[in-house]
């Protein structure tokens, strides 16, 4: 039913990564993830210039359901958030792979983006819940 | 396998998100319940509510019965067709279930109790009714849909027949009539106008896509929820049951002292409570980011600079307001503020009476 795109990468928590021109991933949640949690009502983003470590809980979305931590997918420096989820949280239930982003890491570690899931791998986890 | 109601496949050619909702099947939302719980407060939203238990109960003894049943007094209820809501107490006045009751005639009233509790409730009934000339009647057969919002009425009026439109006329908040095959009542769980119809099960297809065409929007759980919520009206098994007398669960004002001779259930037990003093049930508002979620522990210091606790009944995300709402169950010392303890934080929120929102408007 969710949509998977190929091009990404994914982390078995449910967050994406894509790179961008300047070497910067975007990150984000999955469709999958936003249907879970149903009408998002609250983001909370790192701020830029934050290190985070890769596994490391650095976002919270907060539905009409839960509070869900969000965790770095890799390592690195902030060097963006999406201020539009400031006012408009649903942009992550409209546009999860797009819009919705929330936000982007300049890596210090690439290593770990290989060890990240591709679409495939991604669709075994959710076919195992 | 879990109970489905008559409108199931309309669910479905909806695409609603089905749960399981205490054995039954049940739309959560049909894609936004956010979007759902605004159609209500500004125009016209229609929920199914069909797992709820319609009871009818019916012979010479029919008052006398409720009298005794009901910590309210349908005595009270003097005009056909007028509702009473109130609460269904044991002996220790613990709340079995809350109900509304409708006055059809001195020989029949209409309840209607929750799905979740159907089973205790009837037992409960069946035991009570020794001594009295009555017969309790369900109604399996009839399901029911509840129209909400300021443009509700006029929505249904469109889909009413002339018959039906003469019969509600003018009908004022908390009556029902039935008309033609339709009971119409001017009830609902929302805070807003509207309408419950309660409709024989071969009927309720097309009444459901009749209002559907007339841009009524369907609304699921998610949406009915946060409505109540904001509305201030307790959802019974996390606002109250039977470990909670109705006292602590800002349920007083349903209660008939009375004439101070009729002896209903739970009286002994509750006029005990009532001296002892108990804890009460409060509003709770969060202009900070985040949710209050039920099952959270507020905090809060008395006048003697004693630390007290209470616990969240029920918090959600107020669509309407766009930050948190709460009931928590909080000893009496509670004074305009208090914190929740949050993920890994405490919190400061506003104590209010509990009723957020009213008519699509701020209440408090």
């Amino acid at each position: 039913m969710s949509n998977i795109p190929a091009e990404l990468k994914y982390a078995s928590s449910h967050e994406w990564i894509r790179k961008e021109e300047d070497g910067s991933y975007t990150v984000g949640i999955s469709d999958h993830a936003q249907e879970l949690l149903g009408d998002m009502v609250f983001v909370e983003l790192p701020e830029v210039g934050d290190s985070i470590s890769a596994g490391e809980d650095c976002a919270v979305a907060e539905s009409v359901k839960a509070a869900s931590d969000i965790y770095a997918p890799i390592s690195g420096e902030v060097v963006a958030v999406n201020e539009a989820l400031e006012d408009s949280p649903e942009l992550v239930n409209g546009d999860a792979f797009g819009d919705g982003w929330f936000f982007r890491v300049m890596p210090t570690d690439l290593t770990e983006v290989d060890n990240l899931l591709d679409a495939e791998g991604y669709q075994s986890v959710i076919d195992e819940e | 396998m879990a109970n489905k109601t008559v409108l199931f496949n309309k669910h479905l050619e909806s695409d609603a998100k089905m749960v399981d909702f205490h054995g039954w099947d049940m739309p959560l939302n049909y894609g936004s319940q956010i979007e759902e719980h605004h159609a209500v407060r500004q125009d016209a939203g229609m929920f199914d509510v069909s797992h709820m238990t319609v009871v009818d109960v019916t012979g010479t003894d029919a008052c006398a019965f409720l009298r005794k049943l009901l910590a309210n007094d349908v005595a009270k209820l003097k005009v056909p067709g007028k509702a009473l809501y109130g609460g269904m107490l044991d002996h220790n006045a613990g709340v079995i279930d809350d109900l509304i009751t409708y006055y059809l005639s001195d020989t029949h009233y209409r309840i209607v109790v929750n799905s979740a509790t159907r089973e205790k409730d009837l037992a409960w009934i069946a035991e009570q009714v020794n001594g009295f000339d009555v017969v309790i009647t369900e109604r399996p057969e009839l399901a029911m849909i509840a129209v909400q919002g300021p443009n509700a009425k006029a929505k249904a009026a469109t889909v009413f027949n002339a018959e039906q439109n003469a019969a509600v006329e003018g009908m004022k908040p908390f009556f029902g009539v039935q008309a033609g095959s339709l009971f119409i009542a001017t009830t609902g769980y929302t805070g807003e106008t509207g309408y419950e119809i309660i409709v024989p099960e071969d009927e309720a297809q097309a009444l459901w896509q009749a209002l559907l065409e007339a841009g009524v929007k369907p609304c699921g759980l998610g949406a009915r929820d946060t409505l109540r919520l904001e509305a201030g009206m307790n959802l019974y098994g996390l606002d109250m049951d039977e470990t909670v007398n109705p006292l602590a669960a800002n349920m007083g004002w349903t209660i008939a002292w009375e004439p101070a001779d009729r002896d209903f259930n739970g009286r002994e037990a509750l006029t005990a409570i009532k001296a002892a003093g108990t804890e009460k049930l409060v509003g709770l508002i969060m202009e900070a980011k985040g949710v209050i979620r039920p099952g959270m522990s507020v905090f809060f210091t008395d006048a003697d600079g004693a630390e007290q606790q209470g616990t969240i009944t029920s918090g959600t995300f107020s669509p309407t307001l766009g930050y948190s709402i709460a009931m928590a169950r909080v000893p009496r010392s509670i004074g305009d503020t208090a914190e929740v303890e949050m993920r890994k934080k405490r919190v400061a929120v506003k104590v209010i009476a509990p009723s957020f929102v009213r008519n699509g408007k701020q209440a408090f």
